[in-house]
């Protein structure tokens, strides 16, 4: 799931590990998928009670699931427009112990 | 064996011994909770009650039933685990505080009057706000201030509110009150602002962060969840409880997503926790509660090992900055596990501990019929799964490798973290562990074939969606900053009018003094030897005699 595989900031001479190969990181979200097909295909041969009216849309868990992440974090960013401000915003924090790279 | 002392005295004795001994004696605080919890688990219902007569006046110090043992064993447990982890550091103060602490929230659930749990509740206030000073840096003391003003503000409303109460009813017993008198709305603000209500939660997102790596995990487990059992006492069933739970389950969640300070979003994920208990309240069917108090349960449990983690994090690198962080799995394994188990269990993957405790709210939410707070809660428990459960692990230990390579996290740190793991694992597969201790009869079966399937598809497609938007370049970046929420009314908007009306009234001020010395200063000074004329002077009497004829007429009417 790395987003940047390219921006490695590794130290000299350190062996690559797992998750630093692109090739093991496409596998596992392969395998991922899959399991999100099973899932849904599952929905169909298994017989779900249904308590709430809503449930009866098939797959309705994995549609609700996925679409309220997206409008979660479509909302989110928007907020970012009115409340994000500089970290110094409330107060200086000089006596930070943290030594922050810029 | 009957367990019959204050279950909060041990640990107020050893927080004073501890306070003068040597550093060397901190490892026997260990046993404190252990020993007092084995022994209190022992006696269990038969454990009897304590009053202390203070003149005319009896304190409850120990009312026992299945509800307050529960919270009782709970904060024990935590305390215990929160005392290995606390053991490598060298500063006495965070121990002394952290145990003292404990102890006031085991003194305040197992309180029978208000009067004792107002004592208990401000000494929660007092011995957390410690743990945030410990921090040492100017905005750790300054939001420990802002935290000890606004918990003394719930401590004082909950006197006002007692006292009112007793003068209504002429009883001063903890039991159902039920939203109406005036007296009770007091007292829910006052348990609202400790289970930090919506409008009244930013002390929590305030201080948690600023707080010790430490201090963070004690101040987790504690003052929130006694909020939680008071409200369980005094407002089961109250409708309006149910929608400020619904309420605190969706908007932290929002915020979680944006912010950059991972302790920060775990403080906001504690509230869209706390937003689940506070429904199963608000619900007040049997089942509601039970669901209530076992995810209450194992909520210190879960967002204590989160906390845990991310004070590993704190303790190594010098910051949780998720703008900053990355590729720690390389050197930090153990703690990646424990994060990914924490992570795993308040996102309630089945085997997990969240799995058993939630869906018992979502249940009854059901049942309660209320479909379309169901829906939030849905909402909610698939951006936790969001926010906590993928964020949190991916940002600090994969994402793009940050280069820094820090020590494993130190051992007693470690053992802490893996008894958490092992809890979470073990209450998450088998529930029944947990469910014999609750209060109300319980016939929950969380794993079913239902239950068990949608709530993996709503898991696995919530992290579907987290793939999608961060490969598609969607999803928001981690970024240095803050974001605005309540606290900006007392920490931008009104010192910043204050200000601006003292600028104003001190240029009134400066006015009315120039205006005056104009006045003063346009009187003619006649000293003994300046000469006016004879006509000025002539002038200047006419004006006074008309003055005094007006005046002389004026008196005639009065």
């Amino acid at each position: 799931m790395s987003t940047d595989n390219h921006s490695h900031k590794k130290p000299e001479g350190e062996a690559e590990d797992f998750f630093d190969k692109p090739a093991n990181v496409a596998l596992i979200l392969k395998v991922f998928y899959v399991l999100c097909a099973l899932l849904v295909i599952a929905d169909f041969v298994v017989h779900r009670h249904i308590y709430v009216s809503f449930e009866e849309i098939p797959t309705f868990y994995a549609l609700y699931g996925f679409v309220a992440c997206v409008v979660l974090v479509v909302i989110a960013k928007e907020m970012r427009k009115i409340f994000m401000k500089d970290e110094s915003y409330y107060d200086e924090r000089k006596d930070e112990s943290e030594e922050m790279p810029k | 064996m009957i367990y019959s002392i204050p279950a909060f005295l041990p640990f107020f004795i050893g927080a004073a011994l501890l306070a003068v001994l040597p550093n060397r004696f901190k490892y026997f605080v260990v046993l404190i909770p252990l020993v007092n919890g084995i022994l209190l688990f022992l006696s269990g219902t038969n454990t009897q009650s304590y009053d202390v007569s203070v003149h005319t006046f009896t304190l409850e110090l120990m009312e026992v039933d299945k509800l307050s043992l529960l919270f009782g064993y709970l904060f024990h447990l935590a305390c215990f685990i929160c005392v290995i982890y606390a053991l490598h550091i060298k500063d006495k103060v965070q121990l002394v505080a952290g145990l003292a602490y404990a102890g006031s929230a085991i003194g305040a659930v197992f309180a029978g009057d208000f009067v004792t749990l107002f004592i208990f509740w401000e000494l929660l206030a007092l011995t957390s706000a410690y743990l945030v000073f410990a921090r040492r840096t100017q905005a750790a003391r300054e939001a420990g201030i802002r935290y000890l003003i606004i918990q003394v503000l719930s401590g004082v409303l909950l006197l006002f509110g007692a006292l009112m109460y007793y003068r209504d009813t002429g009883s001063l017993n903890i039991e159902y009150i039920g939203l109406g008198s005036v007296a009770s709305w007091f007292l829910l603000i006052a348990f609202g602002i400790k289970a930090a209500f919506p409008f009244l939660h930013t002390w929590l997102t305030d201080a948690y962060p600023e707080a010790t790596p430490v201090g963070t995990v004690f101040l987790s487990a504690f003052t929130t969840k006694c909020a939680i059992y008071m409200l369980a006492r005094t407002f089961p069933g109250e409708d309006l409880l149910v929608y400020i739970g619904a309420a605190m389950t969706c908007f932290p969640i929002f915020y979680a997503v944006i912010e950059n300070d991972l302790r920060k979003v775990l403080a906001y994920s504690l509230i869209n926790q706390l937003g689940f208990m506070v429904c199963g309240i608000g619900i007040g069917t049997a089942l509601a509660l039970n669901g209530t108090v076992a995810h209450a349960f194992n909520d210190v449990i879960f967002k204590g090992l989160l906390f845990m983690t991310m004070g590993a994090v704190l303790t190594r690198v010098g910051h949780v900055k998720g703008s900053h962080l990355g590729g720690l799995y390389k050197t930090m394994p153990k703690t990646t596990i424990f994060c990914i188990v924490g992570a795993a269990s308040i996102s309630a993957f089945p085997l997990f501990s969240g799995f058993v405790s939630k869906s018992m709210v979502m249940a009854a939410m059901i049942e309660a019929g209320h479909e379309y707070l169901w829906l939030m809660l849905l909402f909610a428990s698939a951006g936790v799964f969001h926010h906590a459960g993928i964020k949190i692990p991916f940002f600090a230990f994969f994402a793009h490798d940050s280069g820094m390579r820090p020590k494993e996290a130190p051992n007693n740190m470690l053992i802490a973290m893996g008894i958490a793991s092992v809890l979470c694992i073990a209450i998450g597969s088998y529930p029944t562990m947990l469910y014999s201790l609750l209060p109300w009869d319980n016939t929950y079966v969380p794993y079913d074939v239902t239950h068990t399937l949608t709530q993996l598809q709503l898991l696995f497609f919530s992290a579907l969606a987290f793939v999608w938007l961060n490969k598609k370049g969607l999803y928001p970046p981690e970024l240095k900053s803050v974001n605005l929420d309540v606290e900006w009314i007392y920490r931008t908007a009104m010192p910043t009018s204050g200000l601006y009306i003292l600028a104003k009234l001190s240029q009134l001020k400066t006015s009315f003094i120039s205006l005056g010395n104009a006045i003063i200063a346009s009187i003619p000074v006649m000293k003994r030897d300046s000469d006016a004329n004879a006509a000025t002077m002539t002038f200047r009497m006419a004006i006074g005699f008309v003055v005094l004829v007006v005046l002389a007429f004026i008196t005639q009417f009065v």
